[in-house]
């Protein structure tokens, strides 16, 4: 469903602040493929996301999904096949506008937007059905201002809108990072039960390493623009965080110790 | 004594006998100002080509008129004279990577130039004798009316656009724009589509007050940004103490032309007071800082850590 080619990405080149981020990323993602991402900072971790949604041009490589080239698509193009939900709950929804706006905004990823109605009756009631499911009680407030919802209410919001279109491929940038612990699991059990309902091709970055183990069943490691440790199948579900440390450890050449690193 | 003998000589009769001219005026000021709230608060883009596509749909009104194009013709193609200018803002901005405060005074420094050339001066005239104009301070009342008129059905096509998937996604851009790449929306055509249907609404305001005043000038766009962001910002006040929470989007665009209309009462009103008219622009920019500042001091005076802190003594006293 997702294939990296090969992706490298230099930013500032040239500069005293040239970065390689993306030292040659290839991955092949199959359908229904649910993989959790873990590294340290700066490993390229949501480089790799931004790269697949087409923030900006990669400098070599390839992407395709579902098959078709994506590499020279802008991102508002791309948005037909991918769903999002960033870190930053201001980030994934449209303040200023309502709840059912905002779902009607989604509805419409990848499609034209004319001059009919933004929200239809049919389709509202359909929003207070899906919203219903979330189980925050959202479904009575629909037309209420983004804004004022809690993070952890527009982080499922904005799981729900990057969903409501079946898209080919799921991103989740941390998405859970920003809540507290309470909210953050009742946030991933949603993503959990959306992903399996629909059959989604996923990637979650992840700090928290056993959501990374728990999650998915695939798990790969970053490290300095590079995955280097890819595990799936009966390996995953049996892989243990202890075991995850000793072997970031070996394979980043870190000392044992510092699992700060991956969780920090 | 002076004092004294100062209000004596106001007439109260002459302020009311100005009335009437001050609300045309306002009405058609405020049509401008549907256009500035699309850029100011839908897009959060401010737009300064205003100050020149105003005048342009003036000139481009008034010589079409003088050439013996009826009224309304002659409106369209202000229109349309607005939405290039909107047109070029918008390139500049999305595809030249200028910055939307200078691309837009880019253009309207540009169109200082184009309106001479229309003008084939600095002003023209246009009779309302010999023309049959749509409105004319000749006749105050019919110019209320129509105006009223203009801005109603304006505000029914902006309610109706700005509702529909198209409208939503400029709205969306403006809001969050990282959020509507990630829906798919392409923020570059919206901000020119915007940018577009408020010049094109300013410049059909341009046109209505070269037509009531008689003429068209090359400084009659002058200030119209603070003008049009007077209007914008009163009717936000206003609309938000009368409505509150109820406020929806025709409210809000009828408050928008309300406050085009106080904003001339209120230069109606020092005018009577007899300030000298070279204090005028120092005025509307003293109404603008007050109703701007107003929401955030009201907002203060609920929340500050000077009230903080004097709770805070209060508590543990």
């Amino acid at each position: 469903m997702l294939e990296l080619c090969d992706v490298k990405k230099t930013f500032n080149p040239g500069t005293v602040n040239e970065k390689q981020a993306l030292c040659g990323v290839s991955i092949h993602l199959n359908e229904g493929d649910f993989v959790t991402v873990i590294g340290g900072n700066g490993a390229g971790k949501s480089t790799m996301l931004n790269a697949i949604a087409g923030v900006w041009p990669i400098d070599e490589g390839l992407i395709s999904i579902g098959g078709i080239n994506v590499t020279a698509m802008p991102e508002h193009v791309r948005a037909q096949h991918i769903g999002r939900v960033f870190q930053d709950p201001m980030m994934g929804t449209a303040a200023n506008m309502c709840i059912d706006e905002n779902l009607a905004l989604a509805y419409r990823r990848g499609q034209k937007r004319g001059l009919c109605w933004g929200v239809s009756k049919a389709e509202r009631e359909r929003y207070r059905d899906e919203l219903k499911i979330l189980g925050l009680g959202l479904e009575t407030r629909m037309s209420v201002k983004v804004g004022l919802l809690s993070g952890g209410q527009r982080q499922a919001l904005t799981l729900l809108m990057a969903t409501l279109q079946k898209p080919k491929l799921l991103l989740l940038d941390e998405h859970t990072a920003a809540l507290d612990p309470a909210t953050a699991a009742k946030v991933l059990e949603i993503s959990d039960r959306i992903v399996e309902e629909n059959r989604l091709t996923t990637m979650m970055i992840t700090h928290n390493m056993s959501d990374a183990i728990r999650h998915g069943n695939r798990l790969i490691m970053m490290n300095e623009g590079k995955i280097i440790l890819d595990i799936s199948g009966e390996e995953k579900k049996r892989l243990t965080k202890a075991e995850l440390i000793s072997k970031f450890a070996e394979l980043a050449g870190v000392q044992e110790e510092t699992d700060e690193v991956l969780l920090s | 004594m002076d004092i004294l003998a100062y209000f004596a000589s106001l007439n109260p009769l002459n302020l009311f006998a100005s009335l009437p001219g001050n609300v045309a005026q306002g009405v058609i000021w405020g049509v401008m100002a549907l256009g500035v709230f699309i850029t100011y608060r839908l897009l959060d883009f401010a737009d300064l080509t205003v100050d020149g596509s105003f005048a342009t749909g003036g000139a481009v009104t008034v010589v079409l008129i003088l050439a013996g194009a009826p009224a309304p013709v002659a409106l369209l193609a202000a229109i349309v004279s607005g939405i290039l200018a909107g047109l070029v803002t918008g390139l500049l901005h999305t595809r030249l990577g200028i910055p939307g405060i200078l691309a837009g005074i880019l253009t309207q420094i540009s169109l200082w130039s184009v309106n001479l050339l229309i003008l084939d001066g600095a002003n023209k005239a246009v009779n309302v004798d010999k023309y049959t104009l749509i409105v004319s301070l000749r006749n105050v009342g019919s110019s209320i009316i129509t105006a009223l008129c203009f801005a109603a059905v304006l505000i029914m096509l902006l309610y109706w656009y700005f509702g529909t998937e198209q409208g939503s996604a400029i709205r969306a851009t403006g809001c969050n724009p990282h959020m509507s790449k990630a829906q798919g929306i392409n923020i570059d055509t919206m901000k020119v589509l915007a940018l577009c249907i408020s010049n094109g609404l300013v410049a059909l305001s341009g046109g209505l007050m070269a037509q009531y005043q008689g003429f068209a000038d090359i400084k009659m766009g002058q200030g119209s940004i603070v003008i049009g962001l007077a209007a914008v910002i009163i009717g936000d006040v206003l609309g938000d103490a009368f409505f509150a929470k109820r406020m929806n989007f025709v409210i809000r665009f009828i408050f928008v032309v309300i406050g085009g209309v106080v904003y001339y009462l209120v230069v109606g009103l020092v005018m009577w007071l007899r300030m000298p008219t070279d204090l005028l622009k120092l005025l509307t920019a003293v109404i603008v800082a007050i109703f701007l500042a107003v929401p955030y001091l009201r907002g203060k005076a609920r929340n500050s850590f000077k009230l903080a802190g004097k709770r805070g003594v209060r508590e543990n006293a």
